[in-house]
């Protein structure tokens, strides 16, 4: 099974929702992650064929669907809020899409609907009506419609946002299991990074109605190409500050530490000079916050004096929010329960290695120290032009 | 301001056949920051609609200090809430969604702007007192929507109902620590709904754990992490929730099948009990030197700054069977299980229990790897029927035998 999308463009009341969207996906799961608005629910429409393209072709197995109507298309949607039929049982509302397909027999419908039920472990269930079953248990039943009838995609919209948490967090793994054979294309949105690492498949990048990028999460966690990239798979958020490239030295906030070996250039391999030569230029430095710690750095650890704002504790870690130089928020994830006085003054550290170096925009990674100090710690070449 | 004090408050949807809040007599003390936890269906917003008299209780008394208030309307409490969805006129500027409630009780001019200038001054509106409320992101609206409430004098508590839902998951960081400044420079009593842990601990003083209608546990957060009394506070809280295993004391230990993890505190007779291990305290070593139950590794979970080691113990002294050929190819793509609560046959047909250890990211366990893991000291407890009964303590020496 291939989906493919080529040069998809929606614009709607003079925005733009779709910018140019390609992709190749695959039988299996692939995972659609990005913050609230960036395009998944748009995208996930256009390839349903609820909304119309601009521009750009859609095909599934080479054939281009783009304006064949979404009754005629082999999908299935699943939706952030849980839709079943109110009046019909979770059997009648699992059965609805064969009956309506009018291609199988009574019996086959009938072993196809306690299959999937079973599947989704609802399937001592089957007589009730929706309203007497818990958000999780509604959910099952969309997603066992949506499984009942074999389709070429499958498109789960942010399907666990409107659970509770501790369901989330069991039905994220139940969910895994399920797709991760799957037949069809299954692209499945979600906004929160836990779920798309947890999932670890391959996964596209959306932000504000464009690909940010495609490949392996946990690559991209480790290697983020972009900020947005980065951004979009930290939780708690990334810590962000401003910093300047000059004459081989990252500086930052008063200190500075000896800039990285580059990312490993994936274009414009023209750029190549060394920062000694180069002119100043401005940096955005990222740090996740379980890489800040307070009191103790080694050699080489760079020291912001800190205010502390405020502290929350949940008893596996500490989340302390500090303001650097007075403006500059700064959050450290610190281990189990440490209690700290708002007000009072401390030293935020963090080892340069886990520091990543995007240009002035966040539009690049030029360097992921963490990542490649491992490898090449001895190179002294530097490329933060590019 | 005034403690809230409830006096035998509960609630029936259904003529009183079944309680969806069991009556409960419970103080809310003045200026603290409260959590109430659960799941959808356990009564916190129920109770919150009490509280704010969205709701009158079937049975019970609602005070406000000496002042009873069990039939006094919403608008008679002073109680600002915040819902799941902003509620905020959103053609108008936040300056006239603030100074909407007090230009309605007919507040003069100077004093309306005096109000509104504080509390924007308070939740940060400053910059954005002239723009249209439309024009703000959802999590700035919910600020909105708070300042509607605390423009007007004397509130007497802040109730927010799950006021996160609507918020992006990297916002939500920002605007739960500026609702917790926002609480520290008012003063006021916030009682804040969730069925989210991390939100609920990162906010309360004091975290109220509610489930089937009835308060369970309410503590400091890490009280109810580090000490939960109750099977569902070890679920609920962290994540992943508390590992639960069936266990059995007999002579003064504590055993895993036949392996003894340490000495039981507690005046407890002999018999089976469960035995709760929170993942962040459980420790997975290969080598089985120490005091520890032989498990092998199902699954990894790569988080990113952390790992979720998921290993199936089954009690015996030994690892469960070696699989010479590997694990099945299947469990070594998908790389995990599931964390069930339910016990599990190995591929011999031994049962074995499912068990999620946290470590530092970068594990170099893999699925198939044999291992022993071992209970942080004073770190795991003992439950029969779902409640705390006592704590286990460390062998002296070795546990096996």
């Amino acid at each position: 099974m291939a989906l493919i999308l080529d040069g998809v463009r929606l614009r709607r009341r003079g925005e733009i929702w779709l910018d140019d969207i390609s992709l190749e996906l695959s039988s299996g799961m692939t995972m659609l992650v990005g913050p609230m608005s960036a395009g998944k629910t748009t995208l996930m429409r256009v390839v349903a064929g609820l909304l119309p393209p601009d521009a750009g072709r859609i095909t599934v197995n080479g054939t281009d669907v783009t304006s064949v109507s979404v009754r005629k298309r082999s999908v299935a949607f699943v939706y952030q809020q849980f839709i079943n039929y109110p009046s019909l049982s979770v059997y009648e509302n699992i059965a609805s899409p064969l009956r309506l397909a009018r291609d199988l027999p009574r019996a086959g419908i009938d072993r196809r609907v306690r299959e999937v039920a079973e599947l989704m472990g609802i399937g001592d269930l089957l007589g009730r009506r929706p309203a007497e079953l818990s958000g999780g248990q509604q959910q099952r039943t969309a997603i066992a419609r949506a499984l009942a009838r074999p389709v070429d995609v499958l498109l789960l919209d942010e399907p666990l946002a409107n659970l509770d948490f501790k369901l989330r967090e069991q039905l994220r793994a139940d969910l895994r299991s399920m797709f991760q054979g799957s037949s069809s294309v299954v692209l499945y949105s979600t906004a929160d990074p836990a779920e798309a690492l947890t999932f670890a498949a391959p996964t596209v990048v959306l932000g504000e109605g464009r690909v940010r990028h495609v490949g392996e999460v946990a690559e991209m966690y480790a290697r983020p190409p972009t900020l947005a990239v980065a951004a979009a798979l930290s939780d708690p958020p990334l810590n962000l500050l401003p910093g300047v490239v000059r004459a081989g030295r990252v500086e930052c906030l008063g200190t500075s530490f000896p800039a990285p070996p580059a990312h490993p250039p994936a274009h414009s391999p023209a750029q190549d000079d060394p920062a000694q030569d180069g002119p100043a230029q401005d940096v955005v430095l990222a740090v996740r916050p379980h890489h800040v710690t307070i009191g103790g750095g080694g050699p080489g650890t760079l020291a912001f004096p800190a205010e502390i704002r405020l502290a929350e504790v949940t008893g596996s870690a500490t989340f302390l929010h500090l303001l650097l130089a007075g403006r500059l928020h700064l959050v450290a994830q610190l281990p189990g329960t440490q209690l700290f006085v708002p007000g009072e003054s401390t030293t935020a550290f963090v080892d340069p290695a886990h520091l990543f170096v995007f240009d002035e925009n966040g539009g690049r990674l030029l360097a992921a120290s963490a990542v490649s100090a491992v490898s090449t710690a001895s190179t002294a070449e530097v490329d933060l032009h590019g | 301001m005034a403690d809230i004090r409830l006096e035998g408050v509960g609630h029936s949807y259904d003529g009183g056949r079944t309680w969806a809040l069991k009556p409960m007599t419970w103080t809310w003390r003045s200026g603290r920051a409260y959590a109430l936890l659960g799941p959808s269906g356990c009564g916190k917003t129920t109770l919150l609609n009490i509280i704010s008299g969205l709701l009158t209780p079937t049975t019970g008394r609602i005070w406000f200090d000496d002042r009873e208030v069990t039939t006094v309307p919403t608008a008679g409490r002073d109680i600002a809430q915040v819902f799941q969805f902003p509620v905020l006129y959103e053609e108008m500027s936040v300056y006239d969604n603030l100074a909407f409630p007090l230009r309605n009780r007919k507040y003069p001019k100077a004093e309306v702007d005096r109000r509104v200038r504080r509390v924007s001054g308070m939740l940060g509106l400053d910059d954005h007192l002239r723009r249209r409320s439309r024009r703000l992101d959802p999590g700035r609206q919910q600020i909105v929507s708070l300042g509607r409430g605390l423009v007007r004098s004397g509130v007497a508590a802040v109730l927010l109902d799950e006021p996160l839902t609507v918020v992006d998951p990297a916002m939500k960081w920002t605007l739960r620590s500026t609702l917790k400044e926002i609480h520290r420079d008012t003063g006021h009593t916030f009682i804040y709904v969730t069925h989210d842990q991390t939100e609920a601990l990162t906010f309360a003083d004091e975290v109220v754990v509610v489930k089937d209608g009835e308060i369970v546990q309410a503590g400091e957060p890490t009280e109810l992490f580090l000490s939960p009394a109750h099977e569902f506070v070890g679920h609920f809280i962290g994540s992943p929730g508390m590992n639960v295993l069936p266990a059995e004391i007999l002579d003064g230990l504590v055993r895993v099948g036949r392996a003894a993890v340490g000495r039981a505190v507690g005046d407890l007779p002999a018999g089976p009990v469960r035995i709760g291990i929170r993942p962040e305290f459980a420790v997975l070593d290969s080598a089985g030197s120490t005091p520890g139950v032989a498990g092998r590794v199902t699954g990894v979970d790569r988080m990113g700054s952390y790992d979720l080691v998921h290993v199936l113990v089954n009690g015996h002294d030994e690892p469960p069977p070696a699989e010479r050929d590997g694990p099945p190819p299947t469990e070594r793509t998908t790389g995990r299980t599931t964390g069930r609560t339910t016990g599990r046959s190995d591929q011999d047909g031994n049962a074995g229990h499912p068990l999620v250890v946290k470590t530092e990211a970068g594990s170099r366990f893999e699925p198939g790897d044999a291992g022993f893991v071992r209970f942080a000291a004073d770190r795991a407890f003992l439950f029969r029927d779902a409640v705390r009964c006592g704590t286990v303590a460390p062998l002296n020496g070795r546990g096996e035998e």
